[in-house]
């Protein structure tokens, strides 16, 4: 691996995701120029920016919705051009959505249990093994509906397991997606606008899973709009403006950054 | 205790499954004492369940809208016939030649085969209309319906393969272990008419066509299905390759019409285009909608309801009103197509998810 930042004490650990140069122009518009990140391990990387900065538009990159005019990315490691979007959650990033998209009309259950869908495969997950319930079929069902269960507990929905997703309160509608997105093991859960929304209470409750979830060995990425939100959850923040990164680096630094002020507030206007 | 109560429900269930199967099975000596008709009826019935449910598979699980389902019926349907029938042997000398006792076929290939080449005509249309949803989604599958019909009036010139409008006759009832089922089947205590043996046919195929709807229902697939039906973006998101899981819905839908196709010329032992008009997707789609989509109880209450119905007001609509009135005011027909209107009206208004909703409402 070439360079990698000597600051940093962890020696030499491979990033989960690795983004260089990446450019997107719609138009004459420049959504991005250049944006690089590189997300550690463990991290919850933060990336921030006023409206319209171009977060939401890197985030679709990621996540295979735009392709990307420039840029290289590493997955792991792995050299990753996320050019399908429904092979970006086989490779391993789960995405919620910053206006909820649960599929309403199916169970929490079955919600979480098609997040399962992509580490499930083989013959007996085919049409023959659901029409002939073959002892394979039956046992990775037990295994999908055993782990959606467990995973709505570690969100703590459980008890709302066969309620419509379109039932559910604001909040736990949220937790649910954030479920069904950790049932495709992700190695980066990508979360954009968790806390668009929510009230202080529910604030601190997604806060709390995502230390849990951090606690437990993921590593997340988050976009948000609530700056306090993310200065006090993330590692690691980068903050956009016009499609350009103006700042990078640990959330204290990053808050008392003239740019980032500037681009915030916006410059003194003089009378 | 739970695990009693448990036992004691599932053995409710398995006696009521015994008692519904033992109804069926009794059912045609009950309507055959007023005439074959009445099974005839019940013989049909038991297609168009099969039918609703394979649309429901595409309309109700995968939310994809198909208003040319009647197409695939269509090529089961002329797949039969072609295979059973004269046609092919009186218009290709090589066939002739070929096949010197003519293609009688058992009904173990006949099944598959229809299956098969109905869900390889569902990929077929599958393909083009991937990237199309909700009313233009229904308006490719309309004209897909139309061309497979107008190919089937039109395909009697320069090479005779369809016979045109006039259709193909002469098609051989269904046999199985030497049984054919054209003849009267006397088993010394009872002796089982033509229509009752079909009806008994096409109620194992339903009941087949059911069970492989609720258990995929009930898998991974069925939940994919289901997550594009609600969110396709979202689905794609979660690594669903809903290219694929869409051309499953196709195929598995089609394959279920071209075997109800099959089973009808076979029954009828006589095709023609005019059997798979636009009218016959719509009523299907209706079956479904009527019943409520998705949900396989509904489906089958839906095709029962609006195929019996219908025919046993042909049946008895005429001698009522002569009885009653002493003449015959309302045609059948006119009075079949305004309970269907009603009906339609009445279910939009009232229970717009139909008559028997999604699983837990």
């Amino acid at each position: 691996m070439p360079e990698t930042p000597s600051s940093h004490s962890k020696a030499m650990e491979t990033p989960i995701l690795k983004a260089s140069g990446v450019s997107k122009r719609f138009g004459g518009l420049t959504a991005l120029d250049g944006v690089s990140i590189a997300i550690e391990p463990g991290q919850i990387y933060g990336l921030i920016g006023p409206n319209g900065a171009g977060k939401t538009t890197f985030f679709n990159v990621i996540t295979g919705l735009y392709t990307p005019d420039t840029g290289e990315f590493l997955l792991n490691g792995v050299p990753y051009t996320p050019t399908a979007v429904h092979r970006v959650a086989e490779a391993g990033i789960a995405r919620t959505f910053q206006n909820i998209r649960l599929f309403a009309e199916m169970t929490a259950l079955e919600n979480v249990m098609v997040g399962r869908h992509v580490r499930t495969h083989g013959l007996h997950a085919g049409v023959m093994g659901a029409v002939f319930r073959t002892a394979a079929f039956k046992a990775s069902e037990a295994a999908i509906k055993e782990r959606a269960h467990a995973l709505l507990k570690y969100v703590g929905i459980d008890r709302y397991a066969r309620s419509l997703a379109r039932t559910l309160s604001y909040g736990d509608q949220r937790r649910l997606e954030i479920a069904r997105a950790l049932a495709t093991e992700p190695l980066l859960l990508a979360l954009d606008e968790p806390a668009a929304g929510m009230n202080a209470t529910e604030k601190n409750g997604l806060r709390d899973l995502l230390r849990q979830i951090q606690a437990d060995g993921k590593t997340i990425l988050l976009i948000e709009h609530d700056v306090k939100l993310v200065m006090g959850l993330c590692d690691r923040v980068t903050v956009l403006d016009y499609g350009k990164v103006i700042a990078q680096g640990l959330p204290s630094a990053v808050q008392s950054n003239a740019a980032v002020i500037e681009a915030y507030l916006g410059t003194q206007a003089h009378a | 205790m739970p695990s009693l109560q448990l036992s004691w429900t599932r053995r409710n269930a398995m006696l009521g499954v015994v008692l519904l199967g033992l109804a069926l099975v009794l059912l045609p000596f009950v309507a055959g004492a007023f005439g074959n008709a009445w099974i005839r009826i019940l013989a049909f019935a038991m297609l168009y369940v099969m039918l609703a449910l394979g649309l429901n598979i595409v309309v109700g699980y995968a939310g994809l809208l198909d208003l040319g389902y009647v197409a695939f019926y269509a090529v089961g349907a002329y797949m039969y016939a072609l295979l059973a029938s004269p046609h092919l042997f009186e218009q290709f000398e090589w066939v002739r030649q070929t096949f010197p006792d003519g293609l009688h076929s058992s009904i173990w290939m006949v099944v598959p085969l229809s299956a098969a080449l109905a869900a390889l005509f569902g990929v077929l249309l599958g393909f083009p209309v991937l990237r199309l949803r909700g009313d233009y989604l229904a308006i490719v599958t309309l004209g897909f319906g139309e061309i497979i019909r107008i190919f089937l009036n039109n395909l009697n010139s320069p090479i005779n393969f369809t016979n045109g409008p006039q259709g193909i006759n002469k098609i051989d009832p269904v046999q199985i272990g030497g049984i054919s089922f054209g003849k009267t089947l006397d088993l010394g205590f009872v002796s089982l008419p033509s229509v009752q043996l079909y009806y008994y046919l096409f109620l194992v195929l339903t009941v087949a066509v059911v069970v492989i709807s609720i258990r995929l229902q009930d898998s991974r697939i069925g939940r994919a299905w289901m997550a594009i039906r609600e969110d396709e973006i979202a689905a794609k998101a979660m690594g669903i390759h809903t290219r694929n899981v869409k051309l499953l819905a196709f195929a598995m839908g089609a394959s279920f019409g071209g075997v109800s196709g099959a089973m009808f010329a076979s029954f009828q032992g006589f095709v023609s285009p005019e059997s798979f008009v636009l009218m016959e997707s719509i009523v299907i789609v209706a079956m479904v909608v009527l019943g409520g989509m998705g949900n396989v109880a509904g489906v089958v209450l839906g095709a029962i309801l609006l195929y019996a119905i219908p025919e046993i007001l042909r049946l008895i609509a005429r001698p009522l009103q002569m009885a009653i009135i002493g003449e015959e005011i309302i045609a059948p027909e006119a009075l079949r197509m305004l309970l269907f209107g009603l009906a339609m009206v009445l279910i939009m208004l009232y229970r717009p998810h139909g008559l028997i909703g999604r699983r837990h409402a």
